[in-house]
């Protein structure tokens, strides 16, 4: 799925804030570590589905919150007919109902508008290597959604609806604020086994069964 | 009547009478019955003024109708008059409401001319509608009675659809939302003929049989069922306009709890991020403080709009982990310009002395990193499980050699590992020059309910 060297990676933006949208546009342009062209823009979910299937770029930088039906409606609407598109929900928002319904819908990853330029755009060629990207915030949600044992003879799939302890050792790390680099480190492990590990917690997290995940999200309005 | 003097008061509304109907005497002939109907129609006090006499000729029921106006009628007040439900005090001209909400002894309010002839028209027809009734029912011919019954039928029907365009259009607007809704039928069309037809021949009909039965006292049976029928009459000429008031008095009240939720909103939107973007820009000139200004008020109105955490210890739920990290981080990043404390927590659990020594541990941990470190941000993660709490406090700065570090830092250190000791937990400091900082933590802690 990697560009071909020399060619830019198409995103396209997806925010209702049209000041967030030009902030972004600036600092994504002209880059000189990641080649980046802006296919397009739209400010609610219509023009965004329509402006997708019409571009088909590589990656989209997803709102949350849109009008119009927020940015689950846009992956889920876009999502099966053009399944090379990946989408990175970036968000003002923490709360764990939101972040885990973008994940859920297919999104390969969640960053907060906090974030600063250079690491946007490590997260956008990250998820379009087929990477999964989470913030400390969305990794302590994944631990706190998987905390526990599963309740006995309960009819799931263990193999979606826990997590391994290598796993839960990369998510603390992540939670702890270290970057996969870092973490390859410290594990002494490389940053491809890392990167493996955090896309298999990302199916599961989009796959699972687990009731809890959905109570837990909703219940808990975590910031 | 009441043996209320003439005052200023104004007298309290009585239940069912239309808003807006009132007392002129300010503009009185007699009383100012006249020119408040006049008012409230829309039309010239002449032509109610005419009216009233030529009722008062046939068998002196103007006479009758007068006086008990003069006993009902409210007198006419700024607040009655702006009342939204009058029947159309503007008459669909321009600012008429406004002028005519004041007591002061001008013209009434303009009236286009043709509304206006067909106000008069109405009167007239209501006027003539019940003389004649009045006439022939003493003598009492009841084939008669179906004259009278049209043209007071004209004209009540010419009175009710009277209101205003805009006023129809709002109401079009507020009963468009709510289907099924018995006012639907107002929007005209044979409907509301219907209605009114109906509602007038009842009328008529009841009037009519008590009038006939005047004489014989005795069928009180006939009596009960004009009653009725003058009653039924009256409720379905007048139903969808009582209706329609109460609906319209949820609407402002509505619209009030609306208003008010978003003063709330744009006080608080005044007094914390209307101040910090005028801070924003007074200090323009140094990115750090206007950084430090602006991720403080994010966090703040973070809290306000989604922290049901913060809303429950506000709400005298005691404290825990989560709650003091968040507060923790919140006063380090006001008291430290410049630096970003990421809170990160999985689990929670209450804040008992041991807990609580770990969160100021904690805290002089994460300034250590903030005056020390030179890194922009400190990421904290606590995690609560199996009856412990794990907590770390991470920076990405400049570090130190534990072996070779001056006095006043690794005192720092010491003073973690020490307050940690004291409460049965552990603390380990891990720092190399150029790698950063990770202090670890690690106590026993009750468990706690999930939230």
């Amino acid at each position: 799925m990697t560009a071909a060297p020399g060619q830019a990676l198409r995103v396209f933006l997806v925010d209702d804030h049209r000041l967030f949208l030009s902030g972004v546009r600036a600092e994504l342009a002209g880059r000189t570590d990641v080649a980046i062209e802006i296919a397009g823009e739209a400010v609610d979910v219509e023009s965004a589905v329509e402006g997708i299937r019409r571009t088909a770029p590589d990656v989209v930088l997803l709102d949350v919150h849109l009008p119009g039906g927020g940015g689950r409606a846009v992956i889920e609407s876009v999502r099966l007919q053009h399944p090379r598109v990946v989408f990175l929900a970036l968000s003002v928002s923490d709360a764990a109902e939101d972040v885990i319904a973008v994940i859920r819908a297919g999104a390969r990853g969640y960053v907060t508008k906090t974030i600063s330029s250079d690491d946007l755009a490590a997260a956008i060629a990250r998820v379009h290597d087929g990477d999964a990207v989470f913030s400390p915030r969305l990794a302590g949600f994944v631990l706190d959604a998987f905390a526990g044992e599963l309740p006995a003879g309960a009819s799931l799939d263990p193999d979606l609806d826990q997590i391994t302890p290598r796993e839960r050792e990369v998510l603390r790390l992540l939670a702890r604020g270290y970057t996969y680099k870092e973490i390859a480190r410290r594990l002494e492990v490389s940053i491809k086994t890392v990167e493996t590990h955090v896309s298999s917690v990302l199916r599961k997290l989009q796959l699972s069964s687990r009731h809890e995940l959905t109570r837990w999200a909703t219940d808990r309005r975590l910031i | 009547m009441s043996g209320e003097p003439m005052t200023s008061t104004p007298r309290p509304r009585i239940a069912g009478l239309p808003p807006g109907l009132t007392r002129r005497p300010d503009e009185h002939m007699v009383a100012g019955v006249c020119a408040g109907v006049a008012r409230w129609l829309g039309v010239d006090p002449l032509v109610v003024r005419l009216a009233a006499v030529i009722m008062a000729l046939a068998n002196g029921v103007g006479i009758a109708v007068y006086l008990l106006a003069w006993v009902l009628l409210p007198e006419g007040d700024d607040v009655a008059d702006g009342g939204d439900g009058r029947g159309g005090g503007d008459g669909g001209a321009g600012g008429g409401g406004a002028a005519s909400g004041t007591t002061a002894v001008g013209p009434p309010a303009p009236i286009s001319g043709q509304r206006s002839a067909e106000l008069a028209l109405a009167v007239a027809c209501i006027t003539v509608g019940v003389v004649l009734l009045v006439r022939w029912t003493v003598p009492f011919f009841p084939d008669r009675l179906v004259w009278p019954a049209v043209i007071a039928a004209v004209g009540v029907g010419l009175v009710l659809s009277r209101g205003g365009e805009s006023d129809r259009a709002r109401w079009r607007d507020a009963v468009g939302r709510l289907p099924g809704n018995p006012v639907e039928s107002l929007r005209g069309g044979w409907w509301l003929w219907l209605r009114i037809a109906v509602g007038a021949v009842l009328l008529v009909a009841g009037i009519g049989t008590f009038l006939a039965t005047y004489e014989a006292f005795s069928a009180v049976g006939q009596v009960g069922i004009a009653a009725l029928a003058t009653a039924l009459g009256v409720a379905v000429v007048f139903g969808p306009w009582i209706v329609r008031l109460v609906r319209q008095l949820g609407d402002e009240r509505r619209e009030r709890i609306r208003s008010e939720e978003r003063a709330d909103m744009a006080a608080h939107l005044h007094d914390s991020v209307l101040q910090t973007l005028a801070l924003i820009q007074r200090h323009a000139e140094s990115p750090r403080s206007a950084r430090s200004l602006a991720r403080r008020q994010e966090r703040e109105l973070r809290a306000w709009l989604y922290d049901d955490r913060r809303r429950a210890e506000a709400g005298g739920r005691p404290a825990t982990l989560a709650t003091a990290l968040d507060r923790m981080a919140d006063e380090v990043e006001g008291d430290h310009g410049g630096v970003d404390v990421d809170v990160v927590v999985v689990g929670d659990c209450p804040l008992d002395p041991g807990v609580d020594a770990m969160v100021n541990a904690m805290r002089e941990a994460v300034v250590n990193a903030a005056k020390h470190s030179g890194a922009p941000e400190v990421s904290v993660y606590a995690e609560v499980a199996g009856g412990r709490v794990e907590a770390f406090v991470r920076d990405r700065g400049r570090g130190f050699d534990p072996a070779t570090v001056d006095g006043d830092r690794q005192g720092i250190a010491r003073s973690i590992v020490w307050r940690m000791a004291r409460h049965g937990g552990r603390a380990h400091v891990q720092s190399a020059p150029g790698e950063g900082t990770e202090v670890t933590l690690e106590i026993a802690c009750r468990p706690g309910e999930e939230p």
